[in-house]
């Protein structure tokens, strides 16, 4: 466990930009800190392997005052990651994972296993990038042989310094889930930075929001979401999430919110084998059948077509079977859902006045959607627990 | 033409021993130079305090304006003649290219790497040896390079403090009238200059590839 106790950081030119700052970082936990730039995250970051010294206050590590320890050897027990990633560029791949075991003198045998072990952890074979320089990688590889790289002589503290905030948002998923798959194989203690509040809601054990060299908020990120301590962490929420505070006010969804807007349709002239063919290259089992004013005709299924296919020159219009039930637009959600439910329907087509066609509820977009709003349905949470602290 | 390929038929031997003189010359001045430049560009990439580099550039780069002849005459007085002077005056030269290679170098090293290396847990030689100086290396081999040409040519005005060369064939030419002679000393430095040129180039290539400074930041 780290301990900042009572901390203050005034710099050299007099800003003081940590106040008495009193912080546990749990062992085994991802904590993120996170708040407006200048805040001071960085600066408490690097508090903890003696990148920064307060200038009031103590830091301990596991109950052991860091002050009286030698940095640099500090610094090799504590893995270090940054935003710019900072791989050494004359260094191969394998040299540059090997940096803190070199340094703390493992032998060869055990070094390269480990690094051939963290390769192939995110996914990047040993056999492959060991001797590729880091110049010869994408941006997400070196992210990942960043982060593996202060994984590497076993660490139990990993400082992680907006690690992904430079990547596009797709590499930067990647790397979060990995991170949080790594997590569960080898339960470090991470103190990670971010602007980005959905990256800290995903990774976070807990959250440590930050404001101007102090400390807003700490909880775990139900709580913080749930209850935010004041309008500033309110703002930093973001409005959308901010919804959840008034738990009982949410809108009840339209079947038109929830409604998969391009469902798969064909026109009643079409052959059987063209039904098929489309049905098998959108992955779908039905077809909509409706004429050129988007009117509703009826809907055929896979296996009634296959039934029929022996004859040829039959349409879809003359197999499929009429649409029993549909909701009109403007229904809600739970009226779609009543239907489907009495009826075993695995979906149920929006037809607004005139039946046209608009669009088709089914169970999959019903899950996607809950998915998407989860925190504007979830029921309220009995008091007492997740308060801020 | 017939007299030029006599001369160097029967001068031959003088001719070596004038071209091992300019090598010794010169590449102990680069050496020497080297060895000099390089620490002194370190400390003032770390020297803290910045009227000292200011003093230090200035002086390095007051070498370089004077005039090559005055300097050697300059040195005379103090040192004697022979080679001894003249590959300290040469090395004088060599300063300046070499320091501000270095210093540049040195700076030009990515922030994000030094910051990881500091907070991987280099220790300050550490960083200095294993990651700034061999991220340097390019730069200094550069400043090499471009020096070890200019040395080579000054390198022939060495005669005339009596330490031998390329030079002195052109001196002794000049006294007895032989063109060819004059002409091979003028030549012979000229070709070596470009060898060293060459050879350093394809040196500098390979250390640039080989310790290639790219932003590793990602994206
Ligand atoms: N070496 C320094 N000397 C003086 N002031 C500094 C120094 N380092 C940081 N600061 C100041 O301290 C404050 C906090 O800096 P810090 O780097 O911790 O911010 P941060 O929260 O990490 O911001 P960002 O999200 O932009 O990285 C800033 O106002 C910064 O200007
Ligand atoms: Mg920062």
């Amino acid at each position: 466990m780290i301990v900042l106790d009572h901390v203050n950081k005034v710099y050299d030119d007099g800003f003081h930009a940590l106040k008495d700052i009193n912080l546990e970082f749990k062992k085994g936990e991802i904590t993120v800190l996170i708040g407006p730039s200048g805040c001071g995250k960085s600066t408490t970051m690097k508090l903890i392997n003696a990148l920064n010294t307060p200038s009031s206050g103590k830091v301990l590590i596991d109950g052991k005052d860091i002050s009286g320890l030698n940095p640099v050897e500090l610094r090799r027990n504590i893995g270090y990651v940054i935003q710019s990633v900072g791989l050494f560029p004359h260094m191969n791949i394998a040299k540059n994972v090997a940096v803190v075991p070199h340094l703390k003198k493992w032998d060869k045998e055990k070094t390269d296993r480990k690094v051939n072990e963290l390769l192939d952890l995110v996914g990047l074979d040993h056999t492959i990038y060991r001797n590729r320089y880091p110049s010869e990688l994408s941006g997400g590889q070196q992210q990942r042989v960043g982060v593996i790289r202060a994984l590497a002589a076993d660490q139990d503290i990993i400082l992680m310094d907006e690690p992904f905030s430079a990547l596009d948002p797709i590499s930067r998923e990647q790397l979060q889930d990995e991170l949080i798959r790594l997590q569960q194989e080898l339960n470090k203690t991470i103190i990670f930075v971010t602007h980005d509040m959905d990256e800290a809601i995903k990774i976070a054990d807990t959250i440590v929001l930050m404001k101007d060299g102090q400390i807003v908020q700490t909880g775990k990120p139900e709580a913080i979401l749930r209850h935010p301590a004041n309008d500033f962490v309110r703002n930093f929420i973001g409005q959308k999430r901010l919804q959840s505070e008034n738990e009982l006010s949410y809108e009840i969804p339209l079947v038109d919110d929830v409604m998969i807007t391009n469902p798969v349709t064909a026109f009643p002239n079409r052959g059987l084998a063209e039904a098929i063919k489309m049905m098998e290259s959108k992955r779908v089992d039905s077809l909509f059948i409706v004429d050129r004013n988007k009117q509703l005709q009826g809907a055929v299924s896979i296996y009634r077509v296959l039934d029929m296919y022996g004859e040829e020159g039959k349409t879809v219009a003359d197999v499929m079977i009429p649409v029993r039930f549909s909701v009109s637009s403007g229904s809600t959600l739970p009226q779609a859902i009543e239907l489907m439910d009495s009826h075993q329907l695995s979906n149920v087509p929006v037809v607004d006045g005139n039946n046209r066609f608009l669009g088709l509820v089914t169970r999959g977009s019903v899950v996607k959607h809950l998915a998407e709003v989860y925190p504007n349905l979830a029921p309220p949470q009995p008091a007492g627990e997740g308060e801020p602290m | 033409m017939n007299e030029f390929w006599s001369f160097i038929t029967e001068r031959y031997p003088d001719i070596l021993l004038a071209l091992r003189q300019h090598l010794t010359i010169s590449f102990s001045a680069v050496i020497l130079g080297t060895i000099v430049a390089v620490p002194i560009g370190i400390l003032l990439v770390y020297n803290r305090v910045g009227w000292i580099n200011s003093v230090v550039f200035f002086i390095a780069n007051l070498f370089q304006t004077i005039p090559s002849l005055a300097l050697l005459a300059i040195l005379i007085p103090l040192l004697g003649i022979g080679v001894k002077p003249a590959i300290l005056a040469l090395l004088l030269y060599s300063l300046m290219p070499i320091l501000r290679n270095t210093y540049d170098g040195f700076q030009s090293v990515d922030k994000g790497v030094l910051n990881s290396a500091k907070g991987m847990g280099y220790s300050a030689a550490q960083t200095i040896l294993k990651i700034q100086l061999p991220l340097s290396l390019p730069y200094i081999m550069s400043g090499i390079r471009i020096t070890t040409v200019y040395i080579i040519s000054w390198a022939t005005l060495a005669s005339l403090i009596g330490a031998g060369g390329l030079g002195q064939l052109i001196v002794s030419g000049l006294g007895v009238n032989k063109p060819e002679m004059i002409f091979i000393g003028g030549i012979g430095a000229v070709v070596l200059a470009l060898v060293a040129d060459g050879l350093l180039g394809l040196l500098e290539g390979w250390l640039t590839r080989r310790y290639r400074q790219t932003r590793s930041a990602a994206v």
